[in-house]
């Protein structure tokens, strides 16, 4: 499929090969192109006279955790919110799961099967969290007004359903005892874990994390690197935001490293610490870089 | 109604506690009719009242969506009863066809309101929502030529009461021993529609699409991402809110026999959202609490201020109007100082924070 409304020239096709593994990427990173969940090709946005993303291309397999890097401001929550729906691009494509995904609107993205979190928590403060994540259910769900005014048997089985559906969420990433405390008043890690929990709730085939260890501490930096295993475990893709290069290098199976907008490196952990162009975007000049002590 | 009233202990003190003020209703309006039957009409002008505070809490309270021309809804639906149900077109058709259209009629205003307002939030969408209010009132008082529809400022006159069966709701009926006049009517008739109208309030807060409102209020950028459509959740709620509104306008027409578009101003739109924002805002009972408090201050104060004045000082010194708005305005203020939130503010949360309730426990 060729993108719509760009100059087929501006592609460069060594960057995009089937499986969206870049030429400074080994060997390793290659894989069958029919194994990719989500394929984006020469995703561009532009904020006034800032080109906050200029064609960037990549493709995420079925069942990796998909690492996206890079320093502040290189575009990374920008992508985020192209992919999600919020912004528009202005060029380029998504292909998820077999479908055309640009233009489409968040809660249609989210019935696709993208669920995400947010780098600043949007929980809704002022509902309990098993509300919160009930209500990650809705777009699952089918009950209407008549439904909801009638209580008839068929709403009552639904209810039931998201209610057990939500409490077994809660109990997966681990705050199930603080099911009915308002969401606000949950403690910070708790927070996070509890956007996951919604954000699962809605069935994600690719679960899209916005930096989900900021803030906190190494003991919940290693519990919420369990959880994510274990959802990568149970069948769902990943993509992860994240400046803790521990956690990436440990958890992530490629990482794509973005700067200033632009793709400038993809590959395994190893690989992309390796390559001068991200330490250089990094540290700004053409020094080693060890990131697995970071 | 099992949701509504929390069983769980004592379900027999419950249900007694239910049998007291459910007696007490049934005898209420003929202790009312024994101290005079306006009491009965302010009574069911205050039931009025519940209905269009209920109604604009889905909007406000459930979906967030502040609304200043609610009472549009009020006077679509009146006016929807009054010309299918008068001399005026020469239409007489019974209530039970009226009252359906005239709530899909607010329906359809309702969507008409919410479709050019979905990206307007806070201010701007109070000011648009104002701006509709008088809109309507405004054609009501200039549709009268070059068609007569709504009869201008006139208003339409001898608008046909409520009747089921041979039973006018405009003659009184004496059956064991009892009178029961019109206002008793409407007030049975009136009780009757409220209940119907508090458990589909509290089911809908406590479903789906109630939980989905609420998401829109707290977050709707994160709303969206997690799949709810806002665009139609929102329109719902304006539909659903307007409905409300016109079904309590249709019964207003019937029980008046008389409506002009002065009874439909912004006063009216401002009274309504204080009743919301006093009881407490996404709480239903906090709601019907509200409604009923500004609903019978002021005919209260009408009938203490006066004779306490004269007892005073002789001959009376400020209208009862004057002290009534002088102790609405005092009484906001305190309210914004002391309780914020409303008298019984939505944080039933807390209640179910600390018992948790049935079937959200495991």
């Amino acid at each position: 499929m060729s993108p719509t409304g760009r100059p087929e020239g501006e592609l460069d096709p060594k960057r995009f090969s089937a499986d969206g593994s870049p030429v400074s990427a080994g060997p390793a990173a290659a894989a069958p192109a029919d194994d990719a969940l989500l394929v984006a090709r020469g995703i561009a946005k532009r904020f006034g006279g800032v080109q906050a993303l200029a064609d960037v291309g990549f493709s995420i397999r079925r069942g990796e955790i998909y690492g996206l890097i890079g320093p502040n401001g290189a575009g990374k929550t920008t992508l985020f919110n192209v992919l999600t729906g919020i912004y528009a691009p202005d060029g380029g494509t998504f292909t998820f799961d077999g479908h055309a995904l640009a233009g489409q609107k968040p809660n249609e993205v989210a019935a696709r099967g993208i669920a995400r979190t947010f780098q600043n928590i949007r929980l809704f403060g002022n509902l309990s969290a098993l509300e919160n994540v009930m209500i990650g259910r809705h777009v699952r769900t089918r009950a209407g007004v008549f439904g909801a005014m009638l209580r008839d048997a068929r709403t009552r089985r639904e209810e039931a359903a998201i209610e057990k559906r939500a409490f077994e969420l809660l109990e997966y990433v681990g705050v199930a005892k603080r099911a009915n405390d308002l969401a606000k008043h949950l403690p910070y890690g708790d927070q996070r874990r509890l956007e996951i929990a919604r954000a699962l709730a809605t069935d994600p085939k690719l679960l899209a994390l916005d930096e989900p260890a900021a803030g906190m501490n190494a003991t919940e930096t290693a519990s919420l690197e369990r959880l994510l295993e274990s959802i990568r475990h149970d069948g769902t893709t990943i993509l992860l935001i994240e400046h803790d290069m521990k956690l990436v290098m440990s958890v992530c199976d490629r990482v794509l490293v973005l700067d200033y907008g632009k793709r400038i490196a993809e590959g395994t952990a190893a690989e992309v610490q390796k390559d001068p162009q991200v330490i250089a975007a990094y540290l700004g000049g053409d020094v080693t870089l060890n990131l697995k002590g970071a | 109604m099992r949701a509504l009233f929390d069983t769980r202990g004592k379900p027999a003190l419950v249900w007694a506690g239910v049998a007291v003020v459910g007696l007490a209703l049934l005898v209420l309006p003929f202790a009312l009719a024994g101290v005079g039957t306006a009491w009965v009409r302010i009574t069911n002008l205050a039931i009025l009242f519940v209905f269009l505070a209920l109604g604009l809490n889905i909007v406000v309270g459930f979906a967030g969506l502040l609304d200043l021309g609610y009472i549009a809804f009020y006077a679509v639906g009146a006016y929807v009863y009054a010309l299918l149900a008068s001399p005026h077109f020469g239409i007489h058709l019974p209530f039970w066809v009226i009252l359906p259209i005239g709530a899909a009629v607010a329906c359809l205003f309702g969507v008409l309101l919410g479709a050019p307002t979905l990206k307007l939030r806070g201010d701007y969408l109070a000011i648009v929502t104002l701006g509709f209010g008088e809109i309507i009132r405004i054609f009501m008082n200039n549709l009268s030529q070059p068609v007569n529809i709504t009869n201008g400022p006139q208003g339409i006159t001898l608008i046909d009461p409520l009747r089921i069966g041979e039973v006018s709701f405009r003659t009184t009926d004496t059956l064991f021993g009892l009178a029961f006049t019109g206002p008793i009517k409407y007030y049975y008739f009136l009780l009757a529609v409220l209940l119907v109208v508090i458990v589909v309030n509290l089911r809908l807060q406590d479903s789906r699409i109630g939980r989905a409102w609420e998401a829109i209020r707290e977050d709707e950028i994160a709303a969206r991402a997690m799949g709810i459509n806002t665009r139609n959740m929102k329109l719902l709620a304006f539909a659903m809110g307007a409905s409300f509104g016109g079904i309590a306008g249709g019964m207003f027409s019937a029980m008046q026999g008389f409506i002009s578009p002065e009874s439909f101003i912004l006063l009216e739109s401002i009274m309504v959202l204080a009743m919301v924002v006093l009881g407490g805002m996404g709480n239903i009972w906090g709601v019907i609490v509200g409604a009923l408090l500004l609903s019978f201050a002021p005919e209260i104060l009408r009938y203490t201020v006066e004779p306490a004045q004269k007892a005073l000082f002789g001959r009376m010194l400020v209208e009862p109007e004057v002290i009534r708005m002088l102790l609405f305005g005092f009484a906001l203020v305190l309210m914004m100082l002391f309780r914020p939130a409303g008298l019984l503010p939505s944080a039933t949360r807390k209640r179910e924070l600390e018992t948790g309730r049935e079937g959200r426990r495991r």
